[in-house]
C-alpha cells in the first residue's frame, strides 16, 4: 500500500505530465507559488532561510497536533512554486511519516529537468531541512 | 553575418547572449588547437627534436603576437597566465602585497579584484580605498584624487570595463593623475580586448590583464603585461620547472621575464589558440567590430527600453558590450530562468560582483552580452522572448 506522500507524489506527476511544453509546466509552478500563502515579513527570519539556495527560501515547521505543518516562501516566484509543491507534499504529516520516506523517490517529479544545477540544490537543501525538522520532532 | 566563422552556431539555435562570461571560439581557433596536439604535441623549452623546438617557436611567436596587439615594447613584457583572476593574484602576491600601505580600487570590480585583496588582510579602509560612483555608475575622479592624496603610498588596480554593467572606466585619465602621484597602476582587460583596441603605451598602463576566453580564444589562458620597468621588482609567483638557470641543493637561480614567471608546462595549445584568436579579431578589425557592435547594442537598448517597467542600469553611450537590466515584478533568476527553456542563453544573478550589486540595492540583475556573431535577429528573439517570459511570471 503506498503511503500518503507517495500518493500526493503520484497526484503532481499526474498533473505535470498535462503539459507537453516545458513552459506550461512553468507557468503551472508560478501559479501554484501564486496559491501559496506568503509569509510576513516579521516570519522572514534568518533562522528559517534555507542555506544553498541561491533564490532566498524561508520554511517554517509547526507540530500541531503530532502534525507537522510547513509553511514557505520566497523572493522569486519560480522558487516559490517548488517551495509550494515541497510544501504539498510534506505538509501535514506525521514526523515518522516523512522521516520514513525515501526523499530519492522524489525524482519520479522530474523536477531536474526543469530546474537549474544551482536550483536542484537548494531544493535539495530544503528537503534536507524538512526530514530534520520530522528527525527532530520524531525523537522529542 | 560573422556567425560562419563559428561552429557553435552551425546547426544550433541557440541564442548566444553571455559573452561577457566567454565567448564561442571561431573555427579558425578550434583548428590551431587541434593542429598542436595532432601535428606537433611537444612540451615547450626544453626538449630539442623537431616538434619540440616548432612548439616552442609557436609559443614564443604567440608571445610576440600579443606584444604587437597590445603595443607592448618587449617580449618580456608579455607573461602567460591562466587568465585575468590568475594575473590579479600574482600582482597582488608578488609586487603588491608588502610594498604599498594602500590598494584603490574602483565600484565596478568583480571579486577577482576584491577577494585578493582581502586575502592580504586589507578592508574597507584598512588597506583598501573604493572610488566613488554615482547612481550612473560613473567613475568619480575627484573623489579619486582625493584618495591619492590621503594615501601616498597606494596601488591602483581598476577594471577598464565593468562585467556587471558594461560600463568603461576612463582609464587614460585614471593613468595619468596616478602616474601625477607616482602610483602605479594595474588595469583588468577581462572585458575589454574583445571589444576595442588596447594600446598598453598608449595608456602608460604599468600592468593589464588580458582573458583569452573573453576574446574568442581558448579557456584557462591569459596573459599579463608587465611594464619593463617594473620586472625587476616582481617576484616570481610560483617556482619550479621551466623557471630556473641554474639549480643545486643549496640554491636556485631563476632566468628572467618572461620565463621565471611562467613555472611548469604552460597551456601551450591554449597560448597557440589565444594567438590565432587575436589573429582573428585583426582580421575582422577593430573599427568594424566597434561600428558592428554599436548598432546591435544601439537597436537591443531600443528594444528593451520599449518594455514596460523595465530598468536599465547602463546607457547606450558610457558601455560597450554588456547591458543590465530588471523588470519591477520579476526577479532576474525567473527571467533567466526562462530564457533559458526558449533557448535564449543570458546570465543572471549577482554576475561576480556582489558589492555594487548590495551598493545600489539590488539582488542581481538580467545581462545581455554580445559578441560579433550577434545579430539583430538574435535581439528579436530576445525581446520576443522576454515579453513571453514576463507574461508567465506577471501573469
Amino acid at each position: 500500500m503506498s503511503s500518503e506522500i507517495e500518493t500526493r507524489i503520484e497526484e503532481i506527476v499526474e498533473e505535470l505530465s498535462f503539459f507537453d511544453d516545458e513552459l506550461e509546466k512553468y507557468e503551472y509552478l508560478v501559479d501554484t507559488g501564486k496559491a501559496l500563502s506568503p509569509l510576513s515579513e516579521d516570519e522572514k527570519q534568518e533562522q528559517y532561510l534555507i542555506q544553498g539556495c541561491t533564490s532566498q527560501v524561508w520554511l517554517i515547521c509547526e507540530n500541531t497536533d503530532g502534525k507537522l505543518i510547513f509553511r514557505g516562501d520566497s523572493n522569486t516566484v519560480i522558487v516559490k512554486g517548488l517551495v509550494a509543491l515541497i510544501i504539498k507534499i510534506f505538509s501535514d504529516l506525521t514526523p515518522k511519516e516523512i522521516v520514513d520516506f525515501d526523499t530519492d523517490r522524489l525524482g519520479v517529479l522530474g523536477l531536474s529537468e526543469i530546474i537549474t544545477p544551482n536550483r536542484q540544490n537548494g531544493l535539495k537543501s530544503m528537503i534536507e531541512r524538512i526530514k530534520t525538522y520530522a528527525q527532530e520532532a520524531y525523537h522529542d | 553575418m560573422y556567425k560562419k566563422y563559428f561552429e557553435y552556431f552551425h546547426d544550433n539555435k541557440n541564442i548566444y547572449l553571455d559573452s561577457a562570461s566567454t565567448t564561442q571560439k571561431p573555427k579558425v581557433v578550434l583548428e590551431a588547437v587541434q593542429e598542436y596536439y595532432t601535428k606537433y604535441c611537444a612540451n615547450t623549452h626544453r626538449s630539442n627534436f623537431g616538434n619540440a623546438n616548432r612548439a616552442t617557436t609557436e609559443f614564443e611567436n604567440a608571445r610576440s603576437t600579443l606584444k604587437s596587439f597590445i603595443n607592448a615594447a618587449h617580449d618580456e613584457e608579455i607573461i602567460f597566465t591562466k587568465g585575468v583572476t590568475e594575473s590579479l593574484n600574482f600582482i597582488a602576491s608578488s609586487f603588491v602585497k608588502d610594498r604599498f600601505d594602500t590598494v584603490i580600487i574602483s565600484s565596478l570590480e568583480h571579486h577577482s579584484n576584491i577577494v585578493p585583496w582581502h586575502m592580504q588582510g586589507r578592508s574597507l579602509h584598512q588597506g583598501l580605498e573604493v572610488v566613488n560612483c554615482d547612481e550612473n555608475l560613473s567613475f568619480d575622479m575627484e573623489h579619486f584624487e582625493q584618495l591619492l592624496q590621503e594615501n601616498p603610498n597606494a596601488f591602483v588596480s581598476i577594471t577598464h570595463v565593468s562585467n556587471a554593467f558594461g560600463r568603461i572606466n576612463p582609464v587614460k585619465n585614471i593613468i595619468h593623475i596616478a602616474h601625477k602621484y607616482g602610483v602605479p597602476v594595474m588595469i583588468d582587460g577581462a572585458q575589454s580586448l574583445v571589444h576595442f583596441n588596447v594600446d598598453v603605451q598608449d595608456l602608460d598602463v604599468d600592468f593589464y590583464a588580458l582573458s583569452s576566453h573573453k576574446s574568442y580564444g581558448p579557456t584557462g589562458v591569459g596573459a599579463m603585461y608587465i611594464k619593463k620597468e617594473h620586472l625587476k621588482d616582481v617576484k616570481a609567483y610560483q617556482t619550479g620547472g621551466a623557471t630556473i638557470s641554474d639549480v643545486s641543493y643549496d640554491r636556485s637561480i631563476l632566468l628572467d621575464s618572461p620565463f621565471k614567471f611562467e613555472a611548469g608546462t604552460q597551456n601551450i595549445a591554449g597560448v597557440i589558440g589565444f594567438a590565432q584568436a587575436l589573429k582573428f579579431i585583426q582580421m575582422l578589425e577593430y573599427d568594424r567590430i566597434i561600428d558592428y557592435e554599436a548598432g546591435i547594442y544601439e537597436y537591443m537598448y531600443e528594444q528593451l527600453s520599449e518594455i514596460e517597467d523595465i530598468q536599465l542600469y547602463t546607457d547606450s553611450i558610457n558601455c560597450i558590450g554588456s547591458l543590465s537590466f530588471n523588470v519591477k515584478g520579476a526577479m532576474a533568476d525567473d527571467v533567466g530562468v526562462l530564457l533559458d527553456k526558449m533557448n535564449v542563453s543570458i546570465r543572471y544573478g549577482h554576475h561576480c560582483a556582489q558589492p555594487i550589486m548590495k551598493k545600489l540595492g539590488l539582488q542581481g540583475t538580467a545581462r545581455v552580452s554580445l559578441g560579433i556573431y550577434n545579430d539583430l535577429h538574435d535581439i528579436d528573439m530576445l525581446i520576443k522572448n522576454l515579453k513571453r517570459a514576463l507574461q508567465i511570471l506577471k501573469g
